[in-house]
């Protein structure tokens, strides 16, 4: 008997009993989309964070309180202007360096008010963070040297603030305090789940007093070339030890907050794709259950072709072809389903989603080997029936 | 399609018996207590090639039993089944299939017709097992139904088919291969007096126009006494009809 005969026989069979098989391979199909579809929202958390990280640039370090450890708890910070200042001596010529210190405050304007970040930074903020100036003009050192009370508007503040009006040299309240609007940013969009349109900035001076605090959060070094990256990062380590010790701050440079997220986001694809993947499993247990169902129901049909001729082992790859052809509409219709719902999560709902081509072919590869590990079981049973027994079953 | 499919028979000269029983029991282990039943307690008989004979019996007489050591689906406790010469103990399950494909074909009383299936495809079944090609499993399988006078019913499925035009396609399946050995187990059992003495009439027909050896099966003493030669069985072992009867 061929290879072909054995599917054209499984699938006479799986056409004659239309409902048993469409609810076995509904069960294969929920499993292999789950898979497709899980793994892609996976994926595409992770995309959307390696985009947002990336945004930063390559040649961007970050000095943060505390280690940078996934599970360590978060410091509080230390640094202060003087450590800026201390930096910049050291690394000039070579990289710039600002700070930031950020709070949510209820920002006022004569028409509109947002709760919103309010972001004390000094002048270099603009071009280390990468703050394109759209109107007006960024913060000065003379603005910072005198904690002038100005501010900068992300394109989304100043319309919420301002609505179509241009807010240059218009009034905000931050706190009591009123600070005349001297600029606004280019539309930025969202990176790392922040929205950077809707940020304040101020100058760090006037930020500390507004705040009631003389720390600053974040230091962010830029190096004028990425090669240089080691070297700065180690003058970093040698200035701050002079004041604090090795495990007061440390130094994180894009790859490693890539490393950092991507480990998170790769165990929450993995953990994802394990519970789809238990699914797919349930799946395949309903499709053993239904085959032993359908040996039962045919044992007269298997005595037949024994008396016939049939062998076992052409009994056994009948039944055993028939699970596996059942799997495998099941693994193309799930597998076209989740690619499907994929792009239509993309597209049509805020979940980031990114099909990975991987998780089809492994989907579709699992429910074939579904197919094959819970179709043995009853195959052989069919396989191994007694032709005089099966015959003589009413 | 009027060429018929089948070789001529080689070998219908009375050679070598194409069924030799000598001396066979058959026991059964039945639950776990491990009571035996004898169902056979020793048989023996011959069947020449091209011969019509019919083993009759009540129920309860080891007719089934016997049935299945004949139709190689199954293997004597002790003595010696031999069909076409040999010997089915020493056999393999897989080499009993083979000569079953080849060498026997059944017809059975429930018909035993795969549902959902056309005439043409349940008469091919046995050609898909021996390795036939698709094409001329068709022109076989549709010359074996022409044979029985259903040519024109090559597309009906079993439900469309009355008991006796489904008890010709089972025939046409059974010869299909063109075996030595016709095994009819009570063909008639299901079938009123003149559809069955048609089905009857058509087995005949086969055993004489192509030497097919036939055994028919049955309770019936009308039927059984068709056949020119009766073995009789009762409680495991032949009453009448031992010695062999001479081909025809």
């Amino acid at each position: 008997m061929s290879f072909t005969e054995s599917i054209r026989i499984a699938l006479t069979a799986i056409r004659a009993n239309r409902l048993r098989s469409g609810l076995t391979v509904l069960g294969v199909v929920i499993g292999v989309l789950s898979v497709v579809l899980l793994v892609a929202v996976g994926s595409g958390a992770r995309a959307v964070v390696t985009a947002g990280v990336e945004d930063l640039g390559s040649n961007l370090l970050l000095v943060a309180p505390g280690s940078f450890e996934f599970g360590q708890a978060p410091t509080r910070s230390q640094f202060t202007l003087d450590d800026i200042e201390s930096l910049s001596r050291e690394l000039r010529g070579r990289a710039r360096v600002t700070g930031s210190i950020a709070s949510g405050e209820r920002v006022r304007s004569d028409t509109g008010a947002a709760f919103t970040s309010v972001i004390g930074v000094t002048a270099d903020f603009e071009d280390v963070v990468n703050r394109p100036i759209a109107r007006g003009e960024f913060l000065n050192e003379s603005d910072l040297a005198t904690a002038r009370r100005v501010a900068v508007l992300g394109a989304s503040a100043a319309d919420g603030l301002f609505g179509g009006i241009d807010p240059i040299a218009r009034q905000i309240t931050v706190g009591g305090l009123r600070f005349r609007v001297i600029g606004t940013v280019e539309p930025l969009g969202t990176a790392l789940g922040v929205d950077r349109d809707s940020q304040v900035y101020v100058p760090l001076t006037a930020a500390q007093r507004l705040f009631g605090i003389r720390t600053i959060d974040t230091l962010f070094v830029r190096t004028d070339d990425r090669g240089d990256l080691d070297d700065v990062s180690a003058v970093i380590e040698r200035v701050l030890s002079e004041r604090f010790e090795p495990d007061e701050f440390s130094i994180v440079s894009q790859d490693e907050i890539l490393g950092v997220a991507g480990r998170i986001l790769d165990t929450l694809t993995l953990v994802l794709a394990a519970i789809a993947g238990i699914s797919l499993l349930v799946g395949g247990i309903g499709v053993s259950n239904i085959m032993l169902v359908s040996v039962s129901e045919r044992t007269r049909e298997i005595g037949l072709r024994k008396a016939l001729g049939a062998r076992t082992r052409e009994i056994t790859r009948q039944f055993l072809v028939e699970a596996i052809v059942l799997c495998g509409i099941g693994g193309v219709l799930g597998a076209a389903g989740g690619v499907g719902l994929s792009y239509a999560a993309e597209r049509f709902t805020p979940v980031p989603a990114e099909v990975t081509w991987w998780s089809v072919a492994l989907a579709f590869g699992v429910s074939v080997a579904v197919g094959v590990i819970f179709g043995v079981f009853p195959a052989r049973r069919a396989g191994r029936m007694d032709p005089v027994v099966a015959l003589r079953r009413e | 399609m009027t060429a018929t499919p089948y070789a001529p028979m080689a070998d219908t000269t009375a050679a070598t018996p194409v069924i030799a029983v000598d001396d066979v029991t058959r026991s059964y282990q039945l639950g776990s207590r491990h009571v035996g039943v004898r169902a056979l307690r020793g048989v023996s008989f011959t069947v020449a090639p091209g011969e019509f004979v019919a083993i009759v019996g009540p129920s309860g007489s080891g007719k089934s039993t016997l049935l299945n050591l004949l139709g190689a689906l199954d293997r004597p406790t002790t003595g010696a089944v031999r069909l076409d010469g040999r010997d089915v103990a020493t056999m393999s399950d897989t080499q009993l299939a083979r000569l079953r494909n080849a060498e026997i074909g059944f017809v059975f009383q429930q018909f035993h017709m795969l549902a959902r299936t056309t005439a043409l495809d349940n008469v091919a079944l046995p050609l898909v097992y021996a390795g036939v090609g698709r094409s001329a499993r068709v022109a076989r399988a549709r010359g074996a139904l022409e044979a029985v006078g259903l040519g024109h019913r090559l597309d009906h499925h079993p439900t469309e088919l009355s008991g006796g035009e489904q008890q010709r396609v089972a025939i046409a399946r059974a010869v299909v291969t063109d075996p030595r050995i016709l095994l009819a187990d009570e063909p008639t059992g299901n079938l009123d007096t003149v559809t069955g003495d048609d089905v009857m009439r058509l087995l005949e027909q086969l055993n004489t126009d192509r030497g097919t050896a036939l055994i028919v099966i049955t309770h019936d003493p009308d039927i059984a006494a068709r056949a020119p030669r009766q073995i009789r069985l009762r409680d495991g072992v032949i009453v009448d009809g031992v010695a062999g009867g001479a081909p025809r």
